[in-house]
């Protein structure tokens, strides 16, 4: 079942840890968002496998905001 | 004298700037990034200049842009407040090369200052009293086993190649050694590409209490007593006072002859503080040195009675420091508050927006220092800090009580903010009593 990660703060996106494909574990960090001079992980909330990444580097991204889908 | 200032930050700070170069009839020239086009000191200079987009090193972090600003306005001067470029050596000295006065330290110091284990060995060598640790990164597991003999347990082990606290591991024992080492080279590699890590004593609930100093380029060098800055998350502080609560004489003698030696023996200039760490034995180790103005710097000016950024245009300009050491006494209890766009519930999360309202407080013995204002928008792109609340008192209990007051007479919408949990704090009984130490907020003792 797929699932949306959504991004739990407003903030610009730092890193990409995660490729398209690549099998996660819970708490691993799907992407890194920096926001007020913080680096803040959003993390894979199961165990799975990266399907998308709907985001880039150095996009704006709100709270709210799907950045990944997970498989 | 200077004639115009250019003022190379944002925020609270930046306004600051500006008012103490009013106060000392110098003009102002405000920079700014597209985020920041109707921000408070962008109006409150004479004249203003566009830096650039939003991100910090497209506009505030951008040198070039920064000397072009200068030079198109007629700046002689530029004051780069804290954070951004205010310990950039680089910046001091780009400045200087371009015929500005830097209002703060000559590079040189800013650069040795800069260097963690540099800045370590230098206040050794001036006889300040430094966290006993192994004088650089060890090897393999033997140079660690054998460093750790020398300085004693309990330790820690530290990345060299970065800092926040990851790739810290606490060694109680000696046969715990080994396998610590271990888990702080993964560690190290993992975060900072670099495995290397260095030895150093484990201080148990110590106090951060750090010494003002100011010195001139005429070779005064004072102190302006001590702040105490313990409650911190993150390493970064949430309340600073002065003075230090029951902080020992002799203590605080010795952290005023050490801050005073340490600043001597690098030949520093301006407004600079000494931080340490202070053990329940009154023991003091030097932790590092700001060479700038720090965000906490009104604490002094409110139990001194003086104008530190004022002063830092004087010195700056080449005057010789206006107060001699014996002028410079703490009369009363100074304490701020910084009120952050933080979620203090959720650990911490930046939490950024628009300022739907805003009502500070007044009255007698309080000051803000503010770099919003409703409506404004708390972008993502720079530090959280929205203002400061100062209090002042005829002893420590009344700048507390008024502090309380203050707090409760803010109200801040459309962001989270750090009110809820600094009210928290102050009414702990172990904060009114003084028992302060840099471990109480990851401890939890303000859930």
């Amino acid at each position: 079942m797929p699932e949306q990660i959504k991004a739990h703060i407003t903030g610009v996106v730092f890193q990409i840890p995660a490729k398209t494909g690549d099998r996660v574990a819970a708490g691993d960090p799907v992407i890194v968002l920096e926001s007020m001079k913080m680096e803040i992980p959003v993390e894979a909330p199961r165990a799975g496998v990266v399907t998308s990444i709907a985001v880039q580097e150095g996009q704006t991204v709100q709270e709210g905001d799907t950045v990944a889908v997970l498989d | 004298m200077l004639r115009s200032v250019l003022v190379a930050n944002r925020g609270e700070i930046a306004r600051r700037v500006i008012r103490a170069c009013r106060r000392s009839g110098i003009g102002t020239v405000a920079v700014y990034s597209e985020a920041d086009r109707d921000a408070p000191h962008v109006r409150e200079a004479d004249r203003s200049v566009l830096l650039g987009p939003a991100p910090a090193r497209e506009s505030y972090l951008d040198i070039d842009r920064l000397l072009d600003a200068a030079r198109s306005t007629g700046a002689d001067a530029v004051h780069p407040g804290y954070g951004f470029l205010s310990e950039n050596w680089r910046f001091a000295d780009a400045c200087a090369r371009a015929g500005l006065t830097f209002v703060g330290p000559p590079a040189e110091a800013i650069r040795a200052m800069g260097d963690k284990t540099e800045a370590r060995r230098l206040m050794a060598a001036a006889g300040v009293p430094t966290v006993p640790g192994s004088p650089g990164p060890v090897a393999d597991v033997a140079a660690a086993e054998a460093a750790a003999g020398a300085i004693g347990f309990p330790l820690i082990l530290k990345a060299a190649g970065g800092g926040g606290g990851i790739g810290m591991a606490r060694v109680d024992r000696a046969g715990d050694v080994a396998t610590a080492f271990a888990t702080a080279t993964r560690r190290a590699q993992s975060a900072f590409g670099n495995a290397a890590v260095y030895l150093e004593r484990y201080l148990e609930r110590p106090r951060h209490v750090e010494m003002q100093v100011f010195a001139d380029a005429h070779g005064a060098v004072v102190h302006l007593h001590e702040r105490e800055c313990s409650i911190q998350r993150r390493h970064q502080k949430l309340i600073e006072e002065s003075p230090a609560p029951g902080l020992d004489p002799a203590t605080k003698r010795g952290l005023a002859e050490a801050a005073v030696a340490g600043a001597r023996a690098i030949g520093y200039v301006n407004a600079g503080t000494m931080e340490f760490l202070v053990d329940a034995s009154g023991r003091f180790y030097f932790l590092e040195m700001n060479t700038r103005i720090q965000v906490e710097h009104p604490v002094t000016e409110e139990v001194t009675g003086l104008d530190l950024v004022v002063e830092q245009l004087r010195v700056a300009a080449g005057e010789r420091l206006a107060w001699r050491q014996d002028e410079i006494v703490q009369r009363g209890a100074a304490i701020e508050c910084r009120v952050y766009a933080e979620d203090p519930d959720k650990n911490f999360l930046p939490s950024p927006g628009t300022i739907a309202r805003l009502d500070l407080p007044g009255g007698d013995g309080i000051r803000v220092e503010s770099g919003v204002e409703a409506g404004g928008v708390v972008s993502v792109h720079y530090d959280p800090l929205l203002l400061k609340l100062v209090a002042r008192g005829g002893d420590r209990g009344e700048a507390l009580a008024r502090m309380r007051g203050a707090l409760d007479a803010t109200t801040v919408e459309g962001v989270r903010t750090t009110i809820p949990f600094l009210r928290r704090v102050l009414d702990h009984p172990d904060v009114r009593r003084g028992a302060l130490h840099t471990q109480m907020v990851d401890q939890g003792a303000f859930r």
